[in-house]
């Protein structure tokens, strides 16, 4: 392990720990934003460069700020008082890490993957590209229709009522 | 001679270099080349200041700053040494934090702003061979870091606790992101005439001559467009007039950084000018051809002399328009955006691909020309509908 593997590891854990923990919730979010960043650069470390960008450019540019903006919209910037971790916290951890350990093994004993470590794959920006514009183009082009119903579902229910 | 002249900082750097061991090399380069970038911008932003300033003043009809010439001896330098004072105006003065705001997010707000900004400058090409990173995604990195100033932006508005701070990151978060479309889908048709997404890359594919006129992508008819559009998207991303409503004085003081004083506010000052050079930088790179020369008679001058005068000849027009042009209204800056400038931006990536596919004759100009005024036309009506362009009434005015 490399130390910019660490650092950018800590950051991003320390971002997602605290996006979950602090009581303000634009402090969450940004914290979120954080953590996001974070595994932007741990994508970049693997050379996956137009997955890190699309990371950065999508989550922290948009998701984020939509987030903020939510939060903003819908409720006073007040902080609770009291605790935000709720009672059965160490339940939520044990139960977790249940499910942690049997999807762990699960994944572990698969048939369906390879064992041992595959060549690394040359994935370059060209070929992302060229494999969006031919092998899945299909989904390509459903995924942005959809996204443009969902839009225009947003502005129609955004849109003034007329008076009849 | 000239050759040497135009390399003289890539042979400067590899000659100073190539006294380390190996193992050093790749650090104190990159270490030599942030040096650069950090000292050549911010000196460009500082004369920039006193040039706004004198030009603003030429068009208002007075001098401006003509006194600060070099410190301690009389000469004047027609006032450029006023942004000494100024900067040392700014690094003395006291730092006023409010007692509600949120001390951490406030304080990181300024250095969240300035490392994207600075950041982008790493696959900006200043000169022939002069890319600090040549990365293969490099424009798609330069938007990708550009995103991080909205966070930044926020962060100052809502840290402040201040009603005129969250208006103004509101305002400029909603132009930042209505006016990023435009400026991305603008770039589009450059990556697709090009076929990389490397900076490089596509200033070389502009290195060509014919008849001493170089092919400049702005000497195409979806270049044009193009650029005309990234050129206003860029003004509204660099918050400028007449886009200037995230810090318009008349209504909301400052806009986001109303509560930040002293070092803090020039940090954000400067964030604001670099953001502005490095996307008039990708703006040449993309569309004015980057370092290379506009007619192959001058191919002698040095590129980074190039780069540096494209860059200061645009930061005049930005200048020349903020004396002119008035500030829009919200609604007239959303309405531009959403219906005049997205769809001829999705037009003019149409025309790039009917460019690309014609036979180079006269005839794919006029195909080109022809789709892109009709729908400029067509467009353009569509925007004054429903609009009344008569005499203004004033309601409470009179």
């Amino acid at each position: 392990m490399s130390p910019f593997f660490i650092i950018t590891a800590v950051v991003t854990l320390l971002g997602a720990a605290f996006a979950m923990s602090l009581r303000n919730l634009v402090h969450c979010a940004l914290a979120m934003a954080v953590a996001f960043s974070g595994i932007a650069a741990l994508y970049l470390q693997l050379d996956a460069q137009f997955v890190g960008f699309a990371e950065i450019l999508v989550y922290v540019g948009a998701i984020a700020i939509l987030i903020v903006f939510a939060i903003l919209l819908t409720r006073s910037g007040e902080a609770p008082e009291k605790s935000v971790l709720t009672s059965g916290w160490m339940a939520g951890i044990a139960v977790s890490a249940m499910v942690f350990t049997m999807l762990g093994w699960a994944v572990l004993n698969s048939s369906a993957i390879p064992k041992g470590t595959p060549p690394a794959p040359v994935a370059t920006v060209k070929n992302v590209g060229d494999a969006l514009m031919t092998k899945f183009v299909l989904p390509l082009e459903i995924i942005g229709l959809v996204l443009t119903a969902a839009m225009i579902g947003a502005v129609i229910i955004a849109l003034k009522e007329e008076k009849k | 001679m000239f050759e040497k002249l135009d390399q003289i900082f890539v042979t400067t750097l590899h000659w100073l270099v190539g006294f380390l061991p190996a193992a050093l090399q790749p650090v104190v380069s990159t270490l030599i080349c942030i040096a650069f970038v950090m000292s050549v911008f911010p000196g460009v932003f500082a004369i920039t200041t006193v040039l706004e300033r004198k030009i603003l003043g030429r068009i208002q009809n007075r001098y401006g700053p003509n006194r600060v010439g070099i410190p301690f001896t009389k000469i004047r330098l027609c006032g450029f040494g006023q942004f000494i004072p100024d900067g040392i105006k700014s690094l003395t003065k006291e730092d006023i934090v409010p007692r509600a705001a949120d001390k951490v997010v406030h304080f990181l707000a300024p250095v969240v702003m300035l490392i994207p900004v600075l950041l982008s400058y790493a696959v900006l090409p200043f000169g022939k061979n002069m890319t600090i990173t040549d990365y293969d995604a490099g424009l798609l990195f330069f938007f990708a870091v550009g995103g991080a100033v909205e966070v930044s932006v926020f962060m100052a508005g809502w840290s402040s606790r201040n009603k005129y701070s969250l208006l103004g990151a509101m305002r400029a978060i909603a132009q930042m992101v209505s006016y990023e479309i435009p400026l991305i889908l603008s770039a589009v048709t450059v990556v697709m005439v090009v076929g990389s997404l490397n900076l490089s890359e596509i200033v070389k594919h502009q290195n060509n001559y014919t008849f001493g006129i170089a092919h400049w992508h702005l000497f195409t008819p979806w270049g044009l467009v193009g650029f005309i559009l990234f050129f206003i998207a860029s003004l509204a991303e660099s918050n400028r007039t007449p886009f200037d409503l995230p810090e318009a004085e008349s209504e909301i003081i400052a806009g986001y950084f109303t509560e930040y004083s002293g070092f803090k506010f020039a940090l954000f000052f400067l964030g604001e000018y670099l953001g502005m050079f490095a996307i008039i930088g990708l703006g040449i790179t993309l569309f004015l051809g980057g370092w290379t020369s506009p007619v192959s008679f001058l191919t002698w001058i040095p590129s980074y002399i190039w780069f540096l005068s494209k860059l200061m000849a645009i930061v005049f027009v930005f200048i020349w328009i903020r004396g002119t042009l008035p500030r829009l209204r919200m609604d007239q800056l959303m309405n531009f955006a959403w219906k005049f400038m997205l769809p001829l931006a999705l037009i003019n990536i149409l025309v790039a691909g009917i460019w690309h596919y014609m036979a180079a004759d006269w005839q794919r100009w006029l195909v080109c020309s022809l789709i892109i005024f009709g729908a400029y036309a067509i467009l353009g009506r569509g925007l004054m509908q429903n609009q009344n362009f008569g005499k203004r009434i004033y309601r409470y005015a009179e």
